[in-house]
């Protein structure tokens, strides 16, 4: 008997009675990924380990924090000043928030360069914008809990976009808050959906997004299909294990972004603002909205977005055309694997248009993001325009230029 | 119908029904956890009707009383506030000038938009995203109007309200203020009910 074959005999007990090796192996060691994966197939590990962080850190958080009116503020500096280690808890864990959607959107960017949306990966990029949609549900109702004056005028703000619907608007407000205006019963319900509800689906959501990845297998920067060409074993020519090549190979880049994450928790916590805004160390007050509401830095582009339709269009008045605008802008990401018609995946491959699209698409989205928490005047509002154009173009008009454009022809293995 | 033994229409029969009452079963158990969302029995008696003692407000002041956790500004306008309030050259940039959108209480559907000329009662909510704007009464160029006249100013989004809290065309919010259901009986404002 070869040692590699070699199997103790409590995991042959257990094998026989759930399938441990069998999903190790599926999962891990026999996962072929393609050999030419670069850095940015990081980003869905990184965005794994601040998920994890959230998970863990949020636990140990719960534990000190009051959901209530008058309770929430106070334990939250109670956290920060008198719990053992508290501040450093609750720093990863604000910290975390802005870190996993940094990783997510470099994520996603990276499926929009290399067309990792591309059939047969539909439903991994649908399940995937699903964990990004509940991620902001679940990043917008934990903003809210230390009951700050952002906290407070953010959620009003949100909850009024859903006003905007005609008839049923109004009524829909209440129902969401449970009062009259923003309260501490919004606040417990939205604790229990922070810390119970959401973090459930998210996690699903997640084994579904790896589950439907492991089952059709990994894109590369090349957009090959690496599956076309194995060995008599039927193990890609142009794969290596997922462990330990992947997982190991990848661990400087993990040491160097928790540098990263660590140095921004330890010196600049508050993200100079845009992690977590000054108004919010001053407790909630209803009868006083601070002079500058800005959401937090990862909604900003889609805030933009919103604050662009500032006229009303045909029979749609603004307030009701900009939730449509807003809420359209995040549909829209849902349908990318079918509004791309190229024969190939890969940007290395597509022709000019698209290239140009992509980055316009990404200076635009930056642009939007960096607006959104910028106050309204006359430039900023012409430049939100002139985003809003581009973003709704890019997506819009790629069934066009994926179609007419050249593309070059993509190799048939891995280049060397 | 039947296939090797199978009777197929009878079969297809009991799956609709079986599915039917268990969607009905599933309405029933989704009902108490929708329901249990709205305003509760304590957030409605909070939502009471509130009365302020309005002897003290001098003309031209607001003092802000607070309705169902709602601002509510009560403003005692002078003579000047309500000319510029009538005025067709102020008329003439607003949305609804005429308050014909359902935002008042009948008896509030007049330039002033209240009982009395004097007594402005109005949610101090904005009507776009619910933001509380600021009383700028002062008559002098602001740097969002040249020719402000004075009234309430949005800091979150721009939106600007005259002094009855009309709104001005071209602001992201749709429509003027709420007054709220109102009276007044001496010196005493009761606001959340008319009569």
């Amino acid at each position: 008997m070869s040692n590699k074959n070699f199997k103790p005999a409590w995991l042959d007990w257990i094998d026989r009675r759930l399938p441990v090796s069998n999903a190790y192996e599926k999962h891990m060691s026999k996962y072929y990924a393609p050999k030419n994966f670069n850095w940015w197939y990081v980003f869905g590990l990184l965005a794994m380990i601040v998920f994890v962080n959230q998970l863990l850190t949020g636990i140990w958080l719960t534990m000190s924090y009051v959901p209530s009116a008058a309770e929430a503020f106070n334990s939250v500096e109670y956290i920060m000043r008198d719990v053992e280690m508290g501040w450093l808890l609750r720093y990863m864990h604000s910290t975390g928030a802005s870190f996993f959607f940094l990783t997510v959107y470099l994520h996603m960017f990276r499926g929009v360069m290399y067309g990792s949306y591309q059939k047969p990966r539909e439903l991994i990029w649908v399940f995937g914008m699903f964990v990004y949609l509940v991620m902001m549900a679940e990043g917008f109702m934990g903003y809210v809990l230390p009951w700050g004056q952002t906290s407070f005028w953010g959620a009003q703000v949100i909850i009024s976009l859903f006003g905007a619907i005609p008839v049923i608007g109004e009524g829909l407000q209440e129902w969401i808050r449970g009062d009259f205006l923003i309260s501490g019963i919004t606040l417990n319900r939205f604790f229990a959906l922070h810390v119970i509800a959401l973090p459930l689906v998210l996690a699903l959501l997640v084994v579904l997004h790896v589950l439907a990845l492991h089952e059709v297998g990994s894109n590369n920067p090349d957009g090959i299909d690496i599956k076309k060409h194995v060995d008599e074993k039927g193990v890609p020519l142009d794969g290596v294990p997922f462990h330990p090549y992947f997982t190991v190979g990848k661990l400087p880049q993990v040491v160097l972004f928790l540098f990263v994450f660590c140095g921004v928790i330890f010196f600049m916590p508050e993200g100079g603002g845009y992690f977590l805004e000054h108004p919010n160390f001053e407790m909630a007050n209803a009868l006083k909205t601070p002079e500058h509401i800005a959401p937090t830095w990862y909604y900003g582009a889609f805030y933009s977005i919103l604050r662009a339709i500032d006229f009303p269009i045909f029979f749609i008045e603004a307030k009701l055309g900009g939730f449509m605008a807003m809420g359209g802008a995040i549909a829209i990401l849902f349908v990318l694997p079918w509004l791309d018609r190229s024969p190939v995946r890969s940007w290395r491959y597509k022709g000019w248009m698209s290239k140009v699209a992509i980055i316009t698409f990404a200076i635009a989205f930056a642009m939007l993001t960096y607006l959104g928490g910028q106050p309204v005047t006359a430039l900023n509002g012409i430049l939100a325009k002139i985003g809003t154009v581009i973003y709704f173009a890019f997506f819009l008009l790629m069934p066009w230029y994926t179609k007419i454009e050249k593309t070059k022809p993509v190799p048939e293995r891995v280049p060397e | 119908m039947t296939q090797n033994g199978v009777n197929q229409g009878r079969r297809r029969f009991l799956y609709i029904a079986t599915g039917a009452v268990g969607a009905v079963g599933a309405v029933g158990v989704a009902t108490p956890f929708v329901k249990s969302w709205f305003p509760s029995e304590k957030a409605k008696a909070v939502g009471a009707p509130v009365k302020v003692d309005i002897g003290n407000l001098k003309l031209g002041e607001m003092v802000i009383a607070e309705w169902r956790g709602k601002p509510v500004f009560v403003v005692r306008r002078t003579p000047d506030m309500i000319d510029v309030l009538k005025s067709d050259s102020l008329k003439s940039r607003l949305t609804d000038p005429e308050s014909n959108v359902d935002q008042q209480p009948e008896f509030a559907k007049n330039d002033t938009r209240s009982l009395s000329e004097e007594l402005l009662v109005v949610e101090g909510v904005c009507t776009h995203l619910g933001c509380s704007p600021k009383f700028v009464p002062e008559v002098e160029p602001q740097a969002y109007d040249a020719n402000w006249q004075g009234g309430f100013f949005c800091p979150c989004h721009g939106s600007r309200f005259d002094l009855s809290g009309r709104v001005f065309a071209g602001v992201p919010a749709p429509s003027n203020l709420k007054v709220p259901p109102h009276r007044v009986d001496g010196n005493i404002l009761t606001i959340g009910e008319v009569a």
